[in-house]
């Protein structure tokens, strides 16, 4: 068996049946979901003195 | 009537111009997008950096498994590498994949011609001052094809018989195969192997196809990435080395080729690409596909998105 | 003709300039190419990841180019291009992922709708053109992860006899579509993209009415 000369560690996986996903892109993954759950939940700024014009005919 | 319109009549969604409007700051919008991405580019960039594992060069190779080298030499010259028995775009020396039984790849042609038997060849040819190096050369260049492929694949019998170790073969008859081989090995290790398969004849190089090939023809190319979690059946088309961000994107790509049939057939990798051209087209014409275009009516999402316009307008 | 339009002479008969500021003209109704009105119905975070994904793209090619400055090989003597090449991964991730979370958010707003299928279809095809993009990226490190991209790629390519034209082991030619010919299809995409949301407007609620009592 060759040497192997890296210069960094082979990286943490996470292994569950078939799946293999590295633990970065694991958490990659998971905060996108957050961020997008995040995005439909938190409330949208109202500003009080919107006064909505009418459409442009 | 305006495109818009015409459209909406079709599918009753209504101009988007019809209804209230309230201000808003396109521009200081973008703006503030572009200060934030920017600083957490910097951010991340600063606190995770991105690697940078060094190229493998033919060198390094020889000193880490010569006999790897040796191995891979002497398949060149039996014709059993990967590169030798490739076809298209390299030789015709094989079919190639299908899909659905059309030959995808035999069809691209013949468009990069490699002769893997060269790839040793002719980086042996440009050393001067070693005779026993000129003369193995001649006698391999004189001998018939049969004679050329029966010594080489004896040697390459012995050195799996002899555990890769070329030291440890015992008697028969290799021909040149032998020097070829060792002399390959120390071309390697000199570091004068380098740019012998990219830019020997033309001062600027450019073009590694050779030189990749050959290294891909060896164990310890493969053998380093899988190392780092790279292989096909690793999903190594999402990772990178250590644990540097990859490419997420590609998670359904390569998730065909761990599961069968894909990952025991042939034609794997036509067969995925056609796969994930097929998704791909659905994806793309999505708005056109009924049933699949109505989902976000079956799971409605939206009501979290427009929540605060249905509060206080009528829905229909 | 919209009140917006100088008043100019009569356009002569078969005159191409005429007709080429006709369709520019049209190609967004007048005050849409850059408003500062939106439809109330504006009002959710989902709707930021276009603008995000915009941004990102900005921050990859400013990286982009601050690397073509020095060259390709900078980046591995370099601290600093070190620094800047990280930068332009990192800014190559937050852009995939803020492309497909706007991907998400357009899916189940079925975005699709009121004749913005072409919006759609663009959005579609600046993801894939992005991945190509990036894959020349990796392929131009000029480091063993390029070696092994390369070893690796050519054989799904091969297998669709595409690698007899789009050779992924010549560095000097994916370096050339890295930084020249994919960046310009890319970026003429956004453009159309980014025409079309002007030209249609944001798509309505499903089910919305609009105060003509369109709709329904």
């Amino acid at each position: 068996m060759a040497v192997h000369a890296y210069s960094v560690s082979s990286g943490h996986y996470l292994d569950w049946g078939v799946i293999s996903v590295s633990v970065t892109n694991a958490l990659i993954i998971a905060t996108m979901i957050v961020v997008f759950v995040l995005a439909l939940l938190l409330p949208f700024p109202h500003d009080p003195d919107d006064s909505s014009r009418e459409p442009r005919p | 009537m305006s495109p818009t319109r015409r459209a909406a009549a079709r599918d009753n969604t209504p101009d988007s111009h019809m209804f209230a409007t309230r201000r808003y700051d396109l521009v200081k919008e973008f703006v503030i997008a572009l200060v934030a991405m920017t600083l957490l580019t910097v951010a991340l960039a600063a606190i995770f950096s991105s690697p940078d594992d060094k190229a493998i060069t033919m060198a390094r190779w020889a000193q880490a498994d010569p006999n790897d080298v040796i191995a891979t030499a002497t398949g060149e010259l039996a014709g059993t590498t990967t590169s030798a028995t490739y076809g298209a775009p390299y030789n015709h020396a094989a079919e190639g994949q299908k899909v659905l039984g059309v030959p995808l790849q035999k069809l691209g042609g013949v468009r990069i011609p490699v002769n893997s038997q060269d790839l040793v060849l002719q980086p042996l040819e440009g050393v001067v001052g070693v005779p026993a190096l000129s003369q193995a050369l001649a006698t391999w260049k004189g001998a018939s094809t049969d004679h050329q492929h029966a010594w080489a694949t004896a040697y390459a019998d012995a050195l799996a018989a002899a555990g890769g170790d070329p030291t440890a073969v015992t008697g028969g008859d290799f021909g040149p195969v032998p020097v070829l081989t060792t002399g390959f090995l120390d071309l390697a290790r000199s570091g004068g192997l380098e740019g012998a398969l990219t830019s020997s004849s033309t001062f600027y190089g450019g073009d590694q196809t050779r030189s990749i090939l050959l290294l891909a023809d060896g164990t310890y190319l493969e053998d380093t990435a899988v190392a780092q979690h790279l292989g096909g059946d690793q999903w190594g088309m999402m990772n990178e080395v250590g644990d540097y961000p990859g490419q997420p994107w590609m998670w359904l790509y390569t998730f065909w080729y761990q599961v069968k049939p894909f990952s025991t057939s042939d034609n794997a990798d036509a067969e995925v690409w056609a796969l994930m051209m097929a998704l791909t087209l659905l994806l793309m014409f999505l708005p056109f596909i009924p049933g699949l275009r109505s989902i976000p009516r079956w799971i409605p999402i939206h009501r979290l998105v427009w929540r605060q316009y249905y509060d206080t307008h009528r829905r229909t | 003709m919209s009140a917006d339009e100088p008043t100019a002479p009569t356009a002569v008969a078969g005159s191409w300039t005429a007709w080429l500021r006709r369709r520019i003209a049209g190609l967004v109704p007048s005050g849409q190419v850059l408003p500062d009105r939106q439809p109330v119905y504006v009002a959710s975070w989902i709707y930021v990841f276009g603008v995000l994904s915009l941004a990102s793209f900005v921050v990859v090619l400013a990286t982009g180019i601050a690397l073509t400055v020095r060259g390709s090989l900078w980046w591995h003597t370099s601290w600093v291009g070190h620094f800047v090449n990280s930068m332009h991964l990192w800014s190559v991730e937050l852009f995939f992922a803020t492309m497909v979370i706007h991907l998400w958010g357009k899916f189940w707003m079925a975005a699709w709708r009121g004749g913005r299928g072409l919006t759609w279809i663009t959005g579609v095809l600046l993801f894939v053109a992005s991945i190509g993009t990036a894959f020349t990226g990796y392929l131009s490190q000029s480091n063993f992860t390029s070696q092994w991209i390369a070893a690796e790629g050519k054989d799904g390519i091969n297998s669709i006899g595409v690698g007899a034209w789009f050779n992924i082991l010549h560095p000097a030619q994916m370096l050339l579509w890295h930084v020249a010919l994919l960046p310009l299809v890319v970026g003429v995409i956004v453009v159309w993209h980014v025409l079309l949301v002007r030209r249609h407007g944001v798509v309505p609620p499903l089910d919305a009415r609009s105060r003509q009592g369109q709709g329904g």
